[in-house]
């Protein structure tokens, strides 16, 4: 087994993902024949091959640091479950 | 024939000589929706109003002479780009209440070319798929053949063209998702280089490798569409300052001296179906007919790519897809058990399978201790990927190449087999890794009768000249003209 179940719980936990624990086997295995698939990279030697992490050769983008229109915040709060006063509302983080 | 049927072309000139009106073709299209869209389901979202009134203000526009070659055009929206006030989905249950706030810059672009936006189409969720099976609201059925699946990501936009549901539309492509549902039902699609069309506004799903193109009835048409969305946008700082030509221009332009390159190692591969084979060769050999020049390159790490590919999405989707806590936007659980829990069930009940599966292999690809050995590595070979076709277009102008292994397979054959439907993206993807410019266009059709197309690639920023390659292409066969039956 490339992936045990408990990792899968493990890495769904940093991903915010509830697992139902009928589906965490069926995950474990199909993820598993994906990871031994991508294991097939091994076979070529990238000593000294730089990394390509972007397509185009663009290093850093600048532009003026002027002052332009944005959305306004009640169109920016228009799609949160919950809101008020002009805030999103989440659960209470500290008890 | 009905105005529903035109090409964009052909209707601008009728739109421009005063023998058509945009309220007339664009309630023409409507009319083809509500009689055949229940069978193809190509659209989540089709905005009647809206589009008749964007049809009037078109006809203004025209009578004041005004127009531009979109004016008054109806087109269709893959459902992951932001149109301000429609509602846009990424076919989603996290997302299936949300109306954004404002337009990607490829809307406001088409917006004021004078298009008019008919609606949103159906796409695999998140753009994470190639059938569209992996939609969480809606099946979207081949027009050629109703049992099966119409491609994918881009499946709904591809369905829409062919099925004449529109006169064009936009995808997205991150490993195939424009071409390969472009070949399964027909049509003209293209990913042009990465940089090239801005993404701002596009839900993103692998950053270094997603970019907006054209779905299309005809070359000229992609051409028309894709010089539209084009252009360097402040907003998205991948977007690369470079001139956008006129593609148009050069399609007259035979092959004579165009040199087209066949990779050795896509002619004889494992798992191409007989009748894509034969349509391949016969594409070739129309091309050196009209005057190409063959050439044998070689892409020696093709055997890796989808390997690369399914490390490099997947890492990127997980960060991407991380803003998804049901709290600015999208699905929130209600009756949580406090800030954790609600993030988790909201995420577990909007995301669906292949969503969540991706989610964590990218989590696990990125976790400490993988880093190096899955996402580092994967990143050193697209290295080498990029490299290959570097060399490879030191001698030749294009290559060409199938677009999928197999025409489009049944609803549901491969649903439950991710590794075999990634496998499937041989052809594709390598370019999104590399960055280069593709296209596919219709080259022929199986002895069942469904569609095969063809892939041109092309030099970064060389879109002109796959254009080209295609437009001569598609001018000496009449692959293109063929309707499906829906």
């Amino acid at each position: 087994m490339k992936i045990t179940k408990e990792e899968i719980n493990h890495v769904a936990h940093l991903a915010r993902l509830e697992m139902p624990a009928e589906s965490v086997g069926k995950f474990a295995d199909q993820i598993g024949q994906i990871l031994e698939y991508v294991d097939t990279l091994n076979a070529i030697d990238t000593t000294g091959i730089a990394a390509t992490s972007h397509a185009t050769d663009l290093t850093n983008a600048f532009r003026e640091d002027t002052v332009h229109a944005h959305i306004k915040p009640e169109d920016a709060l228009a799609n949160a479950p919950e809101k008020e006063n002009g805030n999103f509302i989440v659960p209470r983080v500290i008890e | 024939m009905q105005p529903y049927e035109l090409t964009i072309e052909k209707a601008h000139r009728l739109l421009t000589a005063g023998e058509l009106t945009s309220r007339e073709l664009v309630q023409s299209v409507l009319d083809r929706i509500d009689a055949v869209d229940k069978k193809v389901g190509a659209y989540i979202t089709v905005d009647a109003k809206a589009a008749l009134k964007q049809a009037d203000d078109a006809d203004k526009r025209i009578a004041a002479g005004e127009a531009s070659p979109l004016t008054g055009i109806p087109l269709a929206i893959k459902d992951l780009m932001c149109t301000r006030g429609l509602r846009t989905t990424c076919a989603s249950r996290i997302l299936e209440n949300f109306v954004p706030p404002y337009d990607a810059t490829v809307i406001e672009k088409v917006k004021s070319a004078g298009a008019v936006i008919i609606g949103k189409t159906n796409m695999d969720e998140f753009a994470m798929g190639s059938s569209t099976e992996n939609s969480g609201l809606q099946i979207t059925r081949n027009p050629w053949d109703t049992t099966r699946i119409p491609g994918g990501s881009s499946g709904g936009s591809a369905a829409a063209v062919s099925a004449d549901l529109c006169l064009g539309a936009l995808g997205s492509d991150t490993g195939g998702s424009i071409r390969q549902p472009a070949s399964y039902c027909s049509v003209v699609g293209v990913k042009p280089t990465y940089g090239r069309v801005s993404r701002f506004g596009l839900v993103a799903f692998a950053s270094s490798l997603d970019q907006i193109g054209p779905l299309t009835k005809t070359v000229r048409d992609s051409a028309i569409l894709l010089h539209a969305i084009s252009g360097y946008d402040q907003r998205d700082s991948t977007s690369v300052p470079e001139a956008v030509p006129d593609f148009s221009g050069i399609l007259e332009q035979d092959l004579t001296g165009v040199r087209i390159g066949i990779p050795a190692e896509y002619e004889n591969r494992h798992g191409l179906h007989a009748d894509v084979q034969r349509a391949y060769r016969k594409a070739v050999e129309r091309m050196v007919a009209l005057g190409a020049q063959r050439v044998s390159v070689t892409l020696p790490h093709t055997d890796y790519a989808v390997a690369a590919y399914y490390v490099i999405a997947p890492s990127e989707a997980s960060s991407n897809l991380a803003r998804y806590d049901g709290v600015k936007y999208g699905h929130r659980h209600d009756g949580h058990d406090g800030l954790m829990d609600m993030v988790k069930t909201s995420r577990s009940e909007g995301f669906g399978p292949e969503v969540q599966r991706r989610i964590i292999i990218g989590t696990y690809c990125l976790s400490a201790g993988y880093y190096d050995a899955y996402y580092g590595k994967a990143s050193q070979v697209r290295t080498l990927i990029r490299d290959d076709f570097r060399r490879a277009f030191e001698s030749c102008d294009v290559i060409l190449s199938p677009v999928a292994p197999t025409p489009a397979f049944a609803i549901g054959e491969n649903a439950d087999d991710p590794l075999t439907m990634y496998l499937s993206d041989i052809f594709t993807l390598s370019a999104n890794l590399a960055g280069i410019p593709g296209l596919s266009l219709p080259c022929g059709f199986s002895a069942a009768g469904l569609p095969i197309g063809l892939q041109i690639l092309g030099r970064h920023f060389d879109e002109a000249t796959i254009l080209r390659v295609a437009a001569q292409f598609e001018r000496a066969t009449d692959f293109h003209g063929k309707k499906p039956g829906v």
